[in-house]
């Protein structure tokens, strides 16, 4: 690990002061995914300014739904009585996550920029165009099992990990961020993360120095929620694929429109939108989950060695209806 | 290879504790038992079971033992006195007890200190109990400095990348993971490792199950499933959820966890020697209270023991 300057910052706004005084400097929350990266000389910083002492880490009910505080921890988030009661999906993604003691420190901010898990990423001595723009894409023709199946482009096939962030995408999330100056903006969750592109090194739409404060959830009439995690291993593992499922259901009928995001599949959380459109105000039956299910993937366009995920897809889209709607 | 050591291994006690020794076989060659060879029904002997005629070979097994390890001096004589009184397993309870809970002094920790760092902090903390003031330099992760600098290497470095869980501390009364925490983050913070659980010569009631269960086998992933364990109680006790959860929506206060919660709860710490019926059965009995059964999981009659 390269040396580097240590700093706590009193409060939000010199804490976005010091970083963008700094290209280098990087704000340090739970630490669970840049202190690995710091190891690995994966990501080298010249300056780390502790935010972890900042008051952003309440969880409180607001007119419009609930305001998750950048800092609360992902164990407070997933527990919190109003989380539990009224957005159990994101509850179920949080604890589908990592394992207890990385929970315990991981920050609701810190989840949504965490880095990919690409291999190619972590081997400072292969080509990535994510952590070295321009030196290639080691994985598009090496061992990409793990990699995207939809969104991605020549210079990066890498897959977002987080499980939390698949929740909000789903729930319709809002990212508030704090900026130069006191200023301040309010990002759209599918406007958050980003597809690769040319610019696969920019995971986000975040600009240095901005500072994310507190994640809102609209409140919602979904009465059927489930979140289903496909892993290698049964627990503390990410995912091949993973599927958020919120809908509303009357009757045996999707009232309004379903929502259907998916992890382990692209660059950024994938709303499943073809298949949540398929769905709108049909019966909630396996024969219209399977037709959805297939809608959805009609685009994808898998890589070598991960060919199994479009099917897997299919079904983990059906599996996640089926609990969802209590048919299994 | 078959290089012959230049000098005395250095060892420290519970190191040289583990190979348990068993009663009434010829010395064996303890050199290297592969984990396959292990025999794991009669791993544990329950102290009052020890015969006199049993102590005496168990003394000669320790002995051999202990010339194997090269143990010699203070610790061999520590040894020895414990195990003719009152046999292994009590002795290992012992020592472990017995284990400094506090590290280096204040002037271990000065004479230890680095010439020159180039980006110094300074933090105090509580180390299972005590206070205590290093400095660190800024990539110091919480884990070395408790290891290096505070003298206390209960807590063991499996992968340093937070994929293993060996490294687990109680911070703030929650498990965390100390390779992944910077020591200059833990300012003012309350960190208990495996050395700051006993009382006195007493156990943590989660150690000790450990034991009876045979919770481990080559020990290095235990102190971090200890630390684990016990922090999982609390989050039973609170109610909170994990991923197997039923119904989330449902919070009912304490609740009372299935095997299969408590492996998912456990899921954040690796045993490479597959300890992990024991462990789950040293975790249950604690957490109901009632001693278990480890293989089948069934609770059973405490007179078992007691017609022994």
């Amino acid at each position: 690990m390269q040396p580097f300057k240590y700093t706590r910052a009193a409060d939000a706004g010199a804490a976005v002061a010091a970083v963008f005084g700094s290209g280098d400097a990087k704000f340090i929350a739970g630490g669970t995914n840049l202190l690995d990266l710091m190891k690995e000389g994966v990501t080298n910083v010249s300056e780390l300014v502790d935010i972890a002492g900042l008051n952003l880490t309440q969880i409180r009910s607001t007119a419009t739904g609930i305001s998750l505080g950048a800092l609360a921890k992902n164990t407070d988030t997933a527990n919190h009585p109003l989380v539990r009661r009224d957005y159990p999906l994101l509850t179920q993604a949080i604890l589908a996550g990592a394992s207890a003691q990385i929970r315990n420190m991981a920050t609701n901010g810190g989840n949504l920029l965490q880095r990919t898990r690409c291999s190619y990423f972590y081997d400072v001595s292969m080509p990535c165009n994510k952590r070295k723009p321009g030196s290639g894409c080691g994985a598009i023709e090496g061992i990409n099992r793990t990699h995207a199946i939809l969104g991605w482009s020549d210079k990066c096939v890498a897959v977002h990990p987080s499980d939390m962030a698949v929740a909000l995408a789903a729930l319709n999330a809002t990212v508030n961020v704090k900026g130069k100056d006191g200023g301040t903006r309010a990002i759209p969750f599918p406007a958050f993360h980003r597809l690769p592109g040319d610019t696969p090194e920019k995971d986000n739409t975040l600009e240095h120095g901005e500072l994310i404060t507190s994640i809102e959830i609209p409140k919602n009439l979904f009465n059927r929620s489930y979140y289903l995690k496909v892993r290698d291993r049964a627990s503390y593992a990410f995912a091949l694929i993973s599927v958020a499922v919120a809908m509303e259901t009357k009757g045996g009928i999707i009232n309004g429109e379903p929502r259907i995001a998916m992890g382990g599949v692209a660059h950024k959380p994938w709303r499943a939108m073809q298949a949540e459109k398929y769905l709108a105000g049909k019966k909630a039956t396996e024969e219209n989950f399977t037709a959805a299910a297939s809608a959805e993937m009609a685009a994808a366009k898998p890589l070598e060695h991960n060919k199994f995920k479009v099917e897997l897809g299919k079904r983990a889209i059906v599996h996640a209806l089926m609990r969802a709607t209590g048919i299994v | 290879m078959g290089k012959e050591l230049d000098s005395e291994p250095v060892l420290n006690e519970d190191e040289a504790l583990l190979p348990r020794g068993r009663v009434g076989e010829e010395p064996v060659d303890y050199q290297y038992i592969s984990p396959c060879d292990d025999p794991r029904e009669d791993h544990y002997i329950p102290p009052l079971l020890v015969s006199s005629d049993a102590n005496a070979q168990m003394l000669a097994d320790e002995e051999r033992l202990l010339d194997e390890l090269g143990v010699f001096g203070e610790s061999r004589r520590k040894f020895l006195g414990h195990s003719a009184a009152v046999g292994l397993g009590a002795f290992a309870l012992h020592v472990i007890a017995e284990q400094k809970a506090f590290g280096f002094t204040d002037a271990e920790i000065a004479r230890n200190e680095p010439a020159a760092l180039e980006n110094a902090i300074t933090v105090t903390l509580k180390l299972n109990g005590a206070a205590k003031s290093v400095e660190v330099d800024s990539r110091m992760t919480l884990l070395d400095a408790v290891r290096e600098r505070l003298g206390l290497t209960g807590s063991k470095k499996g992968c340093d990348h937070g994929q293993c869980g060996a490294c687990t501390m109680i911070v703030d009364g929650r498990r965390v993971l100390s390779c992944l925490t910077l020591a200059a983050q833990c300012e003012g913070k309350n960190v208990t490792t495996i050395e700051g659980l006993a009382k006195g010569d007493e156990l943590h009631p989660m150690q000790a199950a450990f034991i009876k269960h045979d919770g481990l086998q080559c020990g290095f992933c235990t102190p971090g499933q200890i630390c684990s364990a016990i922090a999982l109680m609390q989050e039973a006790k609170n109610g909170d959820a994990s991923y197997v959860t039923v119904d989330v929506r449902q919070k009912t206060g304490a609740i009372t966890l299935s095997d299969e919660e408590i492996r998912e709860r456990m899921s954040g710490n690796l045993c490479r020697c597959g300890a992990y019926p024991n462990i789950v059965a040293a975790i249950r009995e604690v957490h109901t209270g009632k001693p278990t059964d480890a293989v089948a999981g069934m609770i059973i009659e405490e007179v078992e023991h007691a017609a022994v």
